[in-house]
């Protein structure tokens, strides 16, 4: 196993509910459609899909309720044994796990975050952040110092001595998060941890989210249904609809290319100029020089939005990470995001 | 589709067409029978079953007993828990409670400082009110000189209860874990909670020698099914998420049933606590009637010699140890844990419990100094039965009253009770089947009408027909009695919604008496006869009934009654139009439950003299004819079930039909 080997790397993976789904599925012809798998009785939760989850990388599932997200991501940490294909976790194939060495590994590398938190209600948010600690056997004294690091954390010193129901939703989810967090996860899954909690506080929390993340680092899988949340927060964006990813890819490239006609609906109505960076315009130089001062590729269309009006060049270079030139990009089609085609 | 629907209609004209001339021909012969009877034509085996064709199933069943018993030698093995571990635990707690010459050789604990204990953890869960309810209760106990019968009844319980809920909360965890044995123990729950008492008095006695351990034992099985009942349903309660929560944690199997699931169900095993609890309580007084002392045998003797005023004294002191018990625990239900800011001190964290003991301590300690703290002795106490009885003659004898209650007892017995159950006794045992089933069968349908049948021709052969028939004309006219009061109270309480809660308040409380008490206040007017035993079970019958009807017209759905409102129904066009027919099904539950009660009842009020299955069977508990004992007790389940299979069966129906369900 190498830094290149994917955190998890799933290959057509299948979750059928129904009652004799492996046998369902060993006998089924290939290419039926959900539709046609309802109508023998089953649910495809998840529909043969390969994903994968590179390290470090923040891979935000969308679709809408039902579409499969939660089953998925409850495969990957075997919440849900799979009823085909394949999911392996740092290369190990997690349906082959005996239920101790499961253990062992939820107890080393995974943590997740509900959408309603899934706190324990007799519990004080100490123990509730120390009890994956205590699952583990630590004692006492290290749990609850680790514990009181996350409430630290997540801002909520002050609060350990009280019951969940003593808090507010916001206040509920820190606790969930800082319970996730406790044993250091490698992996990170959270369902919809927001969706529950008012507006304002959402966008609160997802600052406070991505601020963990640039300390942390994470691996994660991360549930929405909200595209500007999956925007603000994704490397990767797959949607699934019917228990099957329709696209995975690059926020960017979804806007740009929508893999198909549901993804196209999807995104059709965001503002795309939030969403497409420079980079995600550039075309290769073959040998062209474009003159002038690069911009960033990291930089989004509406981020360049004055620059490029006033901007004389039909071609602009755009810098990469380093700052080289690493290619160009036609000021038009740049425009053309901004403004709208035509 | 048009004509799918014509279709449908016309088979369903077809099966009331069908319905309707089965029931027909079921009323028709019943009908025919009675006439030929009547006209003196119907041949004598047509009337009752002759003796040589009823077969001599106690005597089977007594050779049954006796096989599991001695050939299997089944009475070594529960002998053996019984006088083992069991009735080393009812000796320690006896010991501790009373003073039994028995391990640990400590008690008795002296009565105030298990009043003062109660009374800091009455204030724990529920304030001065419950300190008060708790503490006041055993001092009343032991001021009113019953400290050593009530001690007796709850070193039982304290034994008998902790049992049943470990019992139960096992069982219940498997039944949660292996839907194999919930689908196994399902019906035999559901049957269990229609048997009467008795049913559970009688293993006890066959296989544990009569006295405290058979009552434990009656009193534990009595108290596990809503125990368990209660703990698959809090289980299967816990949310997904909590669970997932649990397994990403890394908890074992084990750690997922101890930390995240029984914690996070206990609201409902608490529940379930209190549920043994009140059972265990109500059981226990009854265990009287196989030897049991305490309480409840107190109050039989004393109800038997006619000291009301004894009695009056001992019932107090049993309602109030029912409402202490089922406050507290409820009180319990609803506790939540209240969090200490960080730092406080362990003595601060833990201060009622420390409260608790040091009560308990010093109370002990000055009970050693101070006699009447530690006992209160036979010429202490401040007992005034005399005086009470004086009191209840009087007034009994006052004109007026003894009048009413004169006048009443013989219109009843003359023109309503009497000839209604010589009308009963004379129908012939076919035509009497026959109403029975055609009233299942009009009321729940095919299904309810093949148990009757079954049911009913059991009872038939087993050869206590007329003692069968009184008991259910005993059930009947206490049950139409009490409809006749308990619903019009209903339909009037739920008119307002300070009289609904304060009807649904006080039903509660009585539903939580042990079900002796309600022979007190019949006997004191009534005397010893048929009347005080219908007026028993009226009051006890009636208590659902009311319950039940407030419920059902406080849970019609406002849009309903605001559409009637905006029709411009009147207040009675509105109850009789739109409230009562939506109300019925649950009202049914009432009903139904009312009648189960009545059968209940029946038993216990046999102790004041009928000629029903219940006084056999009072006979046959305290010897030795346990074939006959459960004949005649299985009569009384078979019967019962019949009307709680058909009455639900309907409620059923007519709950979907409305769209309640
Ligand atoms: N335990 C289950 N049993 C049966 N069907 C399920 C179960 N869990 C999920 N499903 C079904 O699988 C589909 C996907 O559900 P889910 O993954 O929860 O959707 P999402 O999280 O995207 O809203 C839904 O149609 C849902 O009804
Ligand atoms: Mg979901």
């Amino acid at each position: 196993m190498n830094d290149a080997t994917p955190v998890i790397a799933a290959k057509n993976v299948w979750k059928l509910f129904g009652p004799q789904p492996e046998k369902y599925l060993a006998g089924m012809e290939p290419g039926r459609s959900f539709e046609d798998i309802r109508a023998d009785g089953y649910i495809a939760g998840v529909k043969d899909v390969s994903i994968s989850l590179t390290r470090g990388e923040m891979l935000v599932i969308m679709g809408l309720s039902g579409s499969g997200k939660s089953t998925l991501v409850r495969c990957f940490s075997r919440l849900h044994d799979i009823t085909g294909g394949t999911v392996e976790v740092e290369g190990q194939n997690i349906m082959a796990l005996t239920e101790r060495e499961l253990i062992d590994l939820r107890r080393s590398k995974m943590g997740m975050v509900f959408q309603s938190f899934g706190l324990l209600p007799h519990r004080t948010v100490l123990e509730n952040v120390a009890f994956p600690l205590e699952m583990r056997g630590q004692d006492r004294h290290t749990r609850r110092e680790r514990a009181l690091e996350m409430i630290r954390l997540v801002g909520l010193d002050g609060r350990e001595e009280y019951f969940p129901r003593e808090l507010s939703g916001g206040q509920q989810q820190r606790v969930g998060i800082a319970r996730s967090l406790a044993i250091e996860p490698d992996i990170w899954f959270l369902d919809e941890p927001f969706s529950a909690l008012d507006p304002l506080i959402r966008r609160e929390m997802q600052d406070e989210f991505l601020r963990l993340q640039g300390m942390l680092g994470k691996s994660i899988a991360f549930i929405t249904h909200d595209f500007d949340e999956a925007l603000r927060l994704a490397d990767r964006i797959a949607i699934m609809r019917n228990g099957a990813v329709e696209q995975c890819d690059t926020p960017d490239k979804i806007v740009l290319n929508p893999a198909t006609e549901y993804v196209f609906k999807f995104t059709e109505d965001i503002d795309k100029a939030r969403v497409v960076r420079a980079r995600g315009l550039m075309q290769p130089l073959n040998g062209a020089s474009p003159e002038g001062a690069p911009v960033d590729g990291m930089a989004t269309i509406q981020a360049l939005a004055r620059d490029l009006v006033n901007d004389p060049r039909e071609v602009i270079p755009v810098a990469g990470q380093d700052g080289a030139v690493a290619g160009q990009m036609k000021r038009q089609a740049a425009l053309d995001i901004l403004l709208g085609t035509r | 589709m048009a004509v799918a629907s014509t279709d449908y209609a016309v088979q369903k004209t077809v099966e009331l067409s069908l319905r309707n001339r089965v029931l027909w021909a079921m009323l028709g012969t019943a009908l025919l029978l009675m006439l030929c009877r009547a006209l003196g034509i119907l041949p004598e085996w047509l009337i009752r079953l002759p003796e040589w064709a009823i077969p001599p199933s106690d005597i089977w069943l007594d050779a049954a007993f006796s096989f599991v018993q001695n050939d299997l030698g089944l009475i070594h093995v529960t002998r053996f828990v019984a006088e083992g571990p069991l009735e080393f635990l009812l000796d320690a707690t006896a010991n501790l409670l009373y003073g039994k010459r028995r391990w640990p050789d400590l008690g008795p604990i002296p009565w105030t400082a298990i009043a003062a204990a109660a009374a800091v953890i009455g204030y724990y869960l529920g304030g001065w009110r419950m300190s008060l309810l708790a503490g006041g209760t055993f001092v009343w106990t032991a001021l009113i000189g019953q400290w050593e019968i009530a001690m007796q009844t709850m070193s039982v319980l304290t034994v008998a209860a902790p049992i049943a809920f470990l019992t139960g909360l096992g069982l219940g965890i498997l039944a949660w874990k292996y839907a194999w044995f919930d689908k196994a123990i399902k019906p035999v729950l559901s049957v269990l909670q229609t048997l009467p008492f008795f049913t559970y008095l009688l293993p006890a006695v066959i296989f544990f020698k009569v006295g405290p351990t058979a009552g434990a034992v009656a009193t534990i099985v009595y108290a596990i099914p809503p125990m368990i009942l209660m703990t698959t349903l809090g289980l299967k309660k816990v949310s997904t998420e909590v669970v997932e929560a649990g397994h990403m944690s890394g908890c074992t199997r084990w750690q997922m049933l101890t930390r995240v699931y029984i914690p996070t169900a206990r609201t409902e095993i608490l529940v379930g606590v209190n549920q043994v609890i009140m059972l265990c309580l109500a059981m226990v007084v009854l265990t009287a009637f196989i030897g049991m002392p305490g309480l409840g045998a107190k109050l039989l003797a004393m109800m038997g010699s006619f000291k009301l005023g004894r009695s009056f004294e001992i019932g107090v002191t049993i309602v109030l140890l029912a409402i202490m018990l089922d406050r507290l625990s409820k009180a319990w239900v609803v506790k939540q844990p209240e969090h200490f800011e960080r730092g406080t001190p362990w003595w601060q964290r833990h201060i009622f419990l420390l409260f608790t003991i040091g009560a308990f301590a010093v109370f002990v300690a000055l009970a050693q100094v101070i006699q009447v703290f530690s006992e209160i002795g036979r010429t202490q106490h401040f007992s005034r039965g005399k005086e009470i009885d004086g009191i209840i003659k009087a007034a009994l004898d006052i004109d007026m009253v003894q009048a009413t209650t004169e006048w009443l007892r013989w219109f009843l017995n003359v023109n309503v009770l009497i000839p209604f159950r010589n009308s009963m006794l004379w129908v012939p045992t076919p035509a009497f089947i026959l109403l029975v089933v055609a009233f299942a069968y009009w009321l729940g349908g095919r299904r309810p009408a093949l148990y009757a049948t079954v049911f009913f021709t059991i009872v038939a052969f087993s050869g206590w027909w007329d003692r069968s028939v009184i008991t259910l004309y005993t059930v009947i006219s206490a049950v139409i009695m009490a409809t006749l009061i308990g619903i019009p109270l209903g339909i009037f309480a739920a008119r307002s919604e300070k009289w609904s809660r304060r009807i649904l308040l006080a039903c509660d409380t009585a539903q939580t008496f042990p079900s002796f008490i309600y022979l007190i206040p019949a006997i004191m007017l009534f005397g010893v006869n048929d009347v005080a035993v219908v007026f028993s079970i009226l009051i006890f019958s009636m208590v659902p009934l009311t319950r039940y009807t407030i419920e059902g017209l406080r849970t019609v759905p406002p849009e309903m009654t605001e559409a009637a409102d905006m029709s411009g129904a009147s207040r009675r066009q509105k109850l009789l139009s739109v409230q009562l027919p939506l109300a019925l099904p649950t009202m049914a539950v009432g009903f139904n439950q009312a009648i189960m009660f009545a059968f209940f009842m029946v038993i216990i009020a046999a102790f004041i003299g009928t000629q029903d299955l219940g006084q056999e069977l009072q006979r046959t508990l305290a010897g030795t004819e346990l074939g006959k004992n459960f004949v005649l007790g299985m009569n009384v389940s078979l019967m019962a079930l019949t009307f709680d299979l058909t009455i639900l069966s309907w409620a059923e129906k007519r709950k979907k039909a409305l769209g309640l369900a």
